[in-house]
């Protein structure tokens, strides 16, 4: 452990926490930037509603799985610059979540609100999205310091612990989304066992020291 | 954001469309050194040089099919730039991509089972005495999307009549090349390869059917599907099997890829249906390819005129 602590403090940036924070949230705004130029430009192709939503939906993800590789980083590497981050990531998840559902509402669905209620009941993998984002929004509602004081350390910690499912659920809606190939939903999948792999065995080591 | 407008097109013989050529540099310039390089190696090598597909070559002696509509055409970028075409990768953009050295030429398409004529045909052999016709089709992809496309090809019924079936005859059964070099898509086992698709002879047999070698009255690209491909503008899109390779009658119902990949989301009949949602969406609406607002969807893409007597008596919802 301890030479893997020296590595990477090695390998760390040797950059002011200021700057890694701006270069993080400069890398978190790049997708949504992406998006935008293509849109304005015509450059997303024939059916660029549909270009719009998964784009959205897959950096929504993966902005979850990179919120949830802070504490792994940390108890593997003993990188802390992460966590003191993690609620900017955190909201960037939140953000792109928002925009992929509102783009199926606003867009997509253009406000139907019976089609979009059915859809959340029948559809397995729009009930698993649904329940996910009911997650996010909760954690993005009480993300700023005074929530924690209002609800107690502990409440709060109990709250966002529910960020494990909320990545499981957002894995289980991208596979039970997708028509046959299921390579892309189970390589998120294998990354977030990994994350929570990470955990359970520093726990169990905890637990049995 | 913006939405494509798609421009007017007409279907006359002196509108070449040379200038889409020089839109595609990347293709162009690919494909000329193709040509060249092609040529030289290939009058080394005794090998065919021009077998790739080259954009702009009108096909001759069509006519005007009576079955047409007035609706706006979905452009030919988008036409042959979004496709499902797994054989050439799973992303709407990958066949484009991966087939642009697709070999269409020579080809050579098997015909076999309950039939007098069985032996391999040439697809020009195939096709060449039967009347090549333009149609107008509404094509609805199972995933809610459509598009309007003019089509070039030969009614199935015209070929099926000269090939005799046999009285013991009730199905047909089409299959695709499978050759994982051409074709890296299948290199991964997303379906079973080869894909395979069937129709019950009545439908083969309705005048709608249509095996197509082009669109917009060129030779069809190979990520339509090139050289020939099934067209059945009141079902899914995923029955018009691609490149076909072998066409057998048969007595029983064949297997159709999609309905053994997930029995319970594709069937064999795969009508269009706005009534009979797929289990994770639901089908009573499209998006046509360049609008904003999706459309209601009608029961069989709005051919019920000429196929609803096919099904009379038949549970929809059962028989999906
Ligand atoms: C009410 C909540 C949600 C709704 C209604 C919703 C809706 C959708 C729909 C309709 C699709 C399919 C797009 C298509 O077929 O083209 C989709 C795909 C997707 N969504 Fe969601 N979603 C929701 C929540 C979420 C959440 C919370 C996440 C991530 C944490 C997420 C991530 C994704 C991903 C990764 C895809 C696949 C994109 C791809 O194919 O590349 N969604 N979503």
């Amino acid at each position: 452990m301890s030479t893997n602590v020296d590595t990477m403090n090695r390998l760390s940036f040797s950059m002011p926490y200021r700057a890694k924070w701006w270069l993080m949230f400069g890398l978190m705004a790049a997708p949504l930037a992406w998006l935008i130029g293509s849109a304005l430009t015509g450059g997303l192709g024939a059916n660029p509603i549909e270009a719009i939503n998964r784009f959205l939906g897959d950096w929504a993800l993966r902005i979850l799985l990179v919120t949830l590789a802070v504490t792994p980083l940390k108890l593997m590497f003993g990188l802390t610059w992460p966590v003191r981050m993690r609620r900017m990531l955190g909201l960037w998840a939140f953000a792109y979540v928002a925009l992929h559902i509102t783009n199926y509402v606003a867009i997509d669905q253009f406000f139907d609100w019976g089609d979009i209620w059915r859809d959340i009941l029948k559809r397995k993998f729009i009930t698993a999205g649904f329940v996910a984002f009911l997650i996010i929004s909760a954690l993005a509602a009480t993300s700023w310091n005074g929530a924690i004081k209002r609800m107690g350390v502990q409440a709060w910690k109990r709250l966002h612990k529910l960020v494990y499912w909320a990545g499981v659920l957002g894995c289980l809606h991208y596979i039970w989304m997708v028509k046959a190939d299921l390579r892309e939903p189970l390589i998120h999948i294998a990354i977030l066992a990994v994350l929570l792999g990470v955990r359970v065995y520093h726990n169990l080591r905890v637990y049995y020291a | 954001m913006l939405i494509k407008i798609p421009k007017s097109w007409q279907l006359s013989e002196s509108d070449a469309t040379p200038e889409n050529i020089y839109k595609e540099r990347r293709r162009f310039m690919k494909g000329t050194a193709a040509v060249i390089t092609g040529g030289i190696a290939g009058s080394l090598l005794g090998r065919d040089a021009f077998a790739a597909w080259v954009r702009g070559e009108k096909l001759p002696n069509v006519v005007q099919s009576q079955y047409t509509t007035d609706e706006e055409l979905t452009p030919y970028d988008d036409v042959t730039q979004y496709n499902n075409f797994y054989e050439f990768g799973t992303n709407k953009g990958d066949p484009y991509d991966n087939a642009l050295d697709f070999k269409t030429k020579p080809w050579t398409v098997e015909i076999a089972g309950e039939v007098n004529n069985p032996g391999i045909y040439d697809v020009e052999d195939l096709l060449r005495p039967h009347q090549m016709e333009h149609r107008i089709y509404r094509h609805r992809c199972v995933e809610t999307w459509s598009m309007v496309v003019p089509w070039v090809g030969v009614t199935l019924a015209d070929i099926i009549k000269r090939l005799e079936p046999t009285s013991r005859a009730k199905y047909i059964a089409f299959e695709t090349l499978h050759d994982p070099k051409q074709m890296p898509g299948q290199n991964r086992n997303v379906l079973q390869w080869p894909y395979v698709e069937g129709l019950r002879m009545d439908e083969a047999m309705n005048p709608l059917t249509l095996l197509a070698t082009g669109v917009y009255g060129e030779v069809m690209p190979p990520q339509n599907g090139a050289p020939i491909r099934l067209i059945i503008p009141w079902k899914y899109g995923f029955k018009g099997i691609k490149s076909i390779v072998k066409i057998t009658f048969t007595e029983k119902e064949p297997p159709t890829s999609w309905n053994v990949s997930a029995p319970r989301e594709y069937g064999f009949y795969a009508n269009v249906n706005p009534e009979v949602s797929h289990p994770r969406w639901s089908q009573a609406k499209e998006r046509r390819i360049g609008s904003f607002f999706k459309q209601p969807t009608l029961m069989f893409n709005g051919y019920g005129e000429d196929v609803a007597h096919l099904y009379s008596g038949m549970d929809l919802a059962k028989y999906f």
